[in-house]
């Protein structure tokens, strides 16, 4: 009986294999979208490249690229990566592809942000009502869009009473926290789509150029350690930005729906 | 006969539950859609919750391992072994059974990071991260426990030990193995803290696709993407997995058996 435990322990011990892959750091949307799944096994067949996923928000993303943790990254804050570039911790900003933001809330629409003018105006309308708002809080592109369509606004978020609310979490736990207050709040449209707990919300608005959301490819700067692989980084860009890529990013659908749009341009 | 039995029921609850509207309704769907999930997944041999189950399994039992290790003879010596800042000693470890996960996690991390101090290793982001991150969390907690146990044994042994004129070394040996029983209780409060953890493996592991994604991590993601079922079938069998687990080790050590205590 007990040689049978040391068998199972010595099985169970066994140093697992260090898979030897890439390293990306991307935004939870990227993830909870589904196209990671579509992207990865088509990159790993064409390229041998196995990219490993840090799926975190943008401003934790940048963080581990500046530490030199990743080999890239793929957010979507135009701002926060161009700072990262000029202090040297990327080498360039590479922009890959779009989607859009959309206004969710509950499906009656109590603040009637649904034929706003446009994302500010939609945004004050809430404001007025003070109905329950969620953000995401926690310092990711999603998050600092929000921010920036409140100063559109010209209100100042931090003047706000208890109905706006920070989660400090990601975009699929601020989701599921909107779902059970009846709240609304900024998503990117991919993730609204790809989410399954709606129970009573509904996309309100969306179409606003002010949602546009430019998603860009940073490969950390090489310089940081020996282990950043930047070769296979490179590489990597490449295929992102071939037609390849586009077909398969443009093609991609939830119910019909296209998530995102394909805008590298050719070196 | 009796997987049967359950399908039949959980199919009749459903029928039942799917009349009734109010927001309870909705919660029991959810658990019963959970408990399908979960039988779902394990009697498909789903491969992908094999593999991230035993990945838990291996990272949780191994980090157990070197806990047991370290804080067994600990606890056992500071039972035996009086010496001027004790009681200095003991609260700090009763102190640290609190420490937060993700606390652990970032310390962690820093430590490991590439720009951080060991990160000519390039342990971040692997298995073996992990499990340090869990080393550190359950340590404490295993050695509290451990040294309650062994300060009444010593009590017990104490008078017979030291006529005996035992050596320190000795004595340590004879309490580990006479209270071995308090010893795998202790063992298993720690399996259950690191196999239920999450916040600090979250960080440190990064939770990437067949390299370090374990149950705790999975469901977290699931949770994230809405997917409640999954997320509680997921929970389920790490439930279960903790319960076969805790089973296996009262059977291979004899223990809850009658006449035995």
């Amino acid at each position: 009986m007990k040689h049978i435990l040391f068998v199972i322990l010595a099985l169970l011990l066994a140093r697992p294999g260090a898979a030897d892959g890439m390293r990306l750091a991307v935004t939870t949307s990227f993830d909870n979208s589904g196209l990671s799944d579509v992207l990865l096994p088509v990159i790993r067949e064409e390229t041998g490249i196995d990219v490993q996923l840090l799926v975190v928000g943008t401003g934790q993303a940048l963080r581990l690229g500046e530490a030199g943790d990743v080999d890239a990254v793929l957010v979507h804050s135009r701002a926060a990566e161009e700072a990262f570039v000029a202090a040297g911790h990327g080498t360039h900003r590479r922009e890959i592809m779009y989607n859009d933001f959309v206004l969710i809330g509950p499906a009656d629409d109590p603040a009637n942000i649904a034929d706003a003018q446009n994302a500010a105006e939609a945004l004050r309308r809430i404001a007025s009502v003070q109905a329950a708002f969620v953000s995401r809080g926690d310092d990711s592109g999603t998050h600092k869009a929000e921010l920036n369509i409140w100063i559109d606004a010209g209100l100042d978020t931090g003047t706000f009473g208890t109905w706006y609310r920070p989660v400090g979490a990601g975009m699929g736990a601020a989701l599921n926290t909107a779902s059970a207050m009846q709240a609304y709040v900024v998503s990117d449209r991919a993730s609204w789509l790809n989410f399954g707990n709606v129970d009573g919300l509904a996309m309100l608005f969306s179409g606003d150029p002010a949602l546009f959301n430019q998603y860009a490819y940073l490969p950390v700067n090489p310089v940081k350690n020996t282990a950043i692989k930047h070769e296979a980084a490179t590489a990597l860009e490449a295929w992102l930005t071939s037609p390849r890529a586009a077909d398969l990013i443009n093609g991609y659908t939830i119910n019909g729906e296209t998530l995102f749009v394909f805008n590298a341009s050719p070196d | 006969m009796r997987r049967f039995l359950l399908v039949f029921f959980v199919k009749k609850l459903n029928l039942y539950l799917s009349g009734s509207k109010g927001k309870c309704g909705t919660f029991m769907f959810e658990l019963i859609e959970g408990l399908k999930a979960a039988f779902r997944l394990v009697i498909t041999f789903d491969p992908e919750l094999w593999e991230i189950s035993l990945r838990s399994l291996r990272v949780t039992l191994t980090a157990l391992l070197i806990a047991s290790l370290i804080a067994m003879p600990l606890g056992t010596y500071l039972a035996v072994q009086r010496f001027r800042y004790r009681r200095f000693v003991i609260a700090i470890i009763n102190a640290l059974m609190g420490l937060p996960p993700v606390v652990v996690g970032l310390i962690v991390y820093i430590l490991l990071s590439r720009s951080g101090p060991f990160g000519v290793f390039n342990l971040l982001f692997t298995p073996t991260a992990m499990i340090i991150a869990q080393v550190v969390i359950i340590t404490p907690l295993i050695a509290s426990i451990a040294h309650q146990a062994m300060r009444e044994l010593w009590a017990e042994y104490h008078d017979l030990l030291i006529s005996l004129n035992t050596t320190k070394a000795q004595r340590i040996r004879t309490l580990i193995w006479d209270g071995r029983r308090n010893l795998l209780t202790a063992a298993l409060a720690g399996f259950g803290r690191a196999i239920g953890e999450v916040g600090a493996i979250m960080i440190v592991g990064g939770n990437i696709d067949n390299v370090t994604r374990v149950l705790t991590t999975a469901i977290a993601l699931e949770t994230g993407k809405g997917d409640f079922a999954l997320a509680l079938g997921l929970g389920f069998v790490l439930i279960g997995i903790a319960v076969v687990v805790n089973l296996a080790i009262h059977a291979l050590s004899r223990t809850e058996r009658e006449g035995r205590w």
